[in-house]
């Protein structure tokens, strides 16, 4: 018998499962959440969410519920912290949030991994190296784009009094120019840090004289500890213009792009300071895949086989119809059972089982 | 191949002057003919003519790699795009602008007409004043004539039209000029046409200066 990834599975879904099993294959057990959380969780932290639109209702005992917009939430909730130890989860759920285009909200199906607990290099490595994998799962041509917040802001920490949000929306768009209008003459390390782009071989020596503070070195060695590890991975990019809120992340984070779809399929980051407003002192880690985005590619569509017609009528032969009914099925060809042919119909072959009256 | 995309009118105009004049040449786009694209293949550049306000749609969707945008529209879509380069030119202001002898009463809701919705709602926001927006496709100028709102939102070239009307411009929302928009991921996949391009424009931008 066939496999079902041969037979029935569209590529979108393919992909589901494909990403699925790189995540169990690597230790992340698979947690299943409900469609509700109670609204509470994401009125105090609404920025975290990529869109502050939720869908809310009043709950059987007037408690404000939301449909879920984001998994993340759901999965700190239900974490404890355990000093030494590390949660590996990954999951495979619809949020609700805004559409891009029209405003309207819409279910969008979102993979992903988190890793929470006592988090070291190493942790940041294997998900990053998980985000490679997956964008490489989705397509063969790839970039995961990595920035790092603490060098960001140790640069703008450099600069003195400013507009931090006008500064990052600026470094975000690689608006050297606009950078310039905010801060004038202080605005020239920052402008280097938007033209940046390139490997770690290119782009370390640049950040090196970047350097003005501590804050900016440590971010720097944890840079230079992980191109260590991913030493001629061509795919890997560092690009400062990967901003989250410095509200809730810190450290890495990443973007994801896939040949053809127009803006980032995935994106993650180092989130601590989301835990500490949550009550929680471990680290932690995560990407997701936005399925959605996976309208734009160009998928090659398998050419759908014309099926066979198995005509039949109230006298045919009921055992006859059953057998080549189930010859059909075991042989794997599509076939259609009708009592009339489609006038438009384009069948491979017609087998007709009527008997005249 | 890099696909442009260009405002039609004047500052598209301009800009596609200087692309010409930067290297990126395209002798069809002269021609006098009903083509819709406009390509040339040697360089490596596809231009294309829209509406100025769908420049940023078609970059951030990424039918266009690049494009030429107003920043007015910039700030009034938001789109998901890197802005590049400010090429200096099409320069105006995006204004408040009043009949003459306009008095802001604040213990009434200002009544705010403009065709930018968004940045007219952000100004205020900023302000923490409480207006009314009265969304208006064009002829803005009529709506403080015929009392239909108390003050505009919108582009100021040289004030003459207002001037005309007996309108004055109050206050500077926001300075504008043309600026290069690429999208996210034409930029990873593209970079070194990207980048190679933005600095041929620049150093060409920089000359005329």
């Amino acid at each position: 018998m066939q496999s079902y990834n041969e037979i029935a599975l569209s590529t979108e879904e393919k992909i589901i499962y494909s990403l699925r099993s790189l995540y169990k294959s690597n230790g992340y057990s698979q947690f299943k959440m409900s469609k509700f959380e109670e609204y509470d969780l994401y009125g105090k932290n609404k920025d975290f969410l990529i869109n502050d639109a939720v869908i809310t209702f009043t709950d059987a005992y007037g408690k404000l519920m939301a449909l879920k917009p984001d998994v993340t939430f759901s999965i700190i909730k239900n974490c404890t912290d355990e000093p030494g130890r590390v949660k590996r989860v990954c999951y495979n759920e619809n949020v609700y949030r805004m559409s891009e285009g029209d405003h309207e909200f819409t279910e969008i199906m979102q993979s992903g991994i988190e890793c929470i607990g006592d988090i070291d290099t190493y942790n940041i490595y294997e998900v990053l190296s998980l985000a490679k994998q997956s964008l490489g799962i989705i397509s063969g041509e790839y970039v995961l784009d990595i920035s790092h917040l603490g060098f960001v802001e140790g640069l703008i920490s450099d600069v003195g009094d400013c507009d931090i949000d006008a500064v990052l929306k600026c470094i975000g768009e690689k608006n050297a120019h606009g950078l310039g209008e905010l801060l004038g003459e202080r605005a020239a390390s920052l402008q280097r840090l938007t033209g940046i782009y390139g490997s770690f071989d290119k782009v370390i020596p640049e950040l090196e004289k970047l350097c003005v503070n501590k804050k900016c070195e440590e971010a720097l060695d944890e840079i230079k500890a992980l191109a260590e590890l991913f030493a001629k991975e061509d795919e890997i990019k560092l690009d400062f213009s990967v901003i989250s809120s410095v509200n809730y992340y810190n450290g890495i984070v990443f973007k994801g792009f896939v040949k053809g779809v127009p803006n980032a399929i995935l994106s993650g980051g180092r989130y601590d300071k989301l835990m500490k407003k949550l009550g929680k002192s471990s680290g932690a880690v995560c990407f997701a895949v936005y399925h959605d985005r996976l309208k734009y590619l160009d998928y090659k569509r398998e050419a759908q086989k014309k099926p066979v017609l198995l005509l039949y009528n109230e006298k045919s032969d009921v055992m006859e119809l059953i057998a080549q009914r189930n010859r059909l099925i075991s042989e794997n060809i599509a076939f259609e059972l009708q009592k009339s042919a489609c006038e438009n119909g384009a069948y491979s072959d017609i087998i007709d089982l009527r008997v005249k009256e | 191949m890099i696909n442009i995309a260009l405002p039609k009118g004047r500052l598209g105009s301009r800009a596609l002057e200087v692309f010409e004049k930067a290297g990126y040449t395209c002798p069809s786009i002269h021609e006098n003919n009903r083509k819709l694209v406009f390509e040339n293949t040697e360089l490596g550049v596809r231009y294309f003519w829209v509406k100025p306000s769908d420049v940023a749609i078609y970059v951030e969707r990424g039918a266009a790699d690049i494009g030429v945008a107003g920043k007015d529209i910039l700030l009034e879509y938001s789109p998901d795009v890197y802005e590049l380069l400010d090429f200096g030119f099409g320069k105006c202001r995006m204004a408040v602008a009043a009949k003459k002898g306009f008095e802001y009463d604040p213990l009434r809701q200002l009544r705010v007409a403009t065709k930018f919705v968004n940045i007219a709602k952000n100004y205020y926001r900023s302000k923490s004043m409480d207006i009314d927006i009265i969304k208006l496709n064009g002829s803005i100028e009529l709506a403080p004539i015929l009392g239909l709102s108390d003050v505009i939102v919108d582009i100021v070239e040289t004030g003459t039209t207002l001037l005309e009307n007996d309108l004055e411009p109050i206050e500077t929302v926001v300075q504008i000029s043309a600026r290069l928009v690429a999208n996210k991921s034409s930029f990873k996949f593209k970079n070194e046409e990207i980048n190679a391009l933005a600095k041929a424009l620049s150093a060409q931008l920089d000359k005329e200066n």
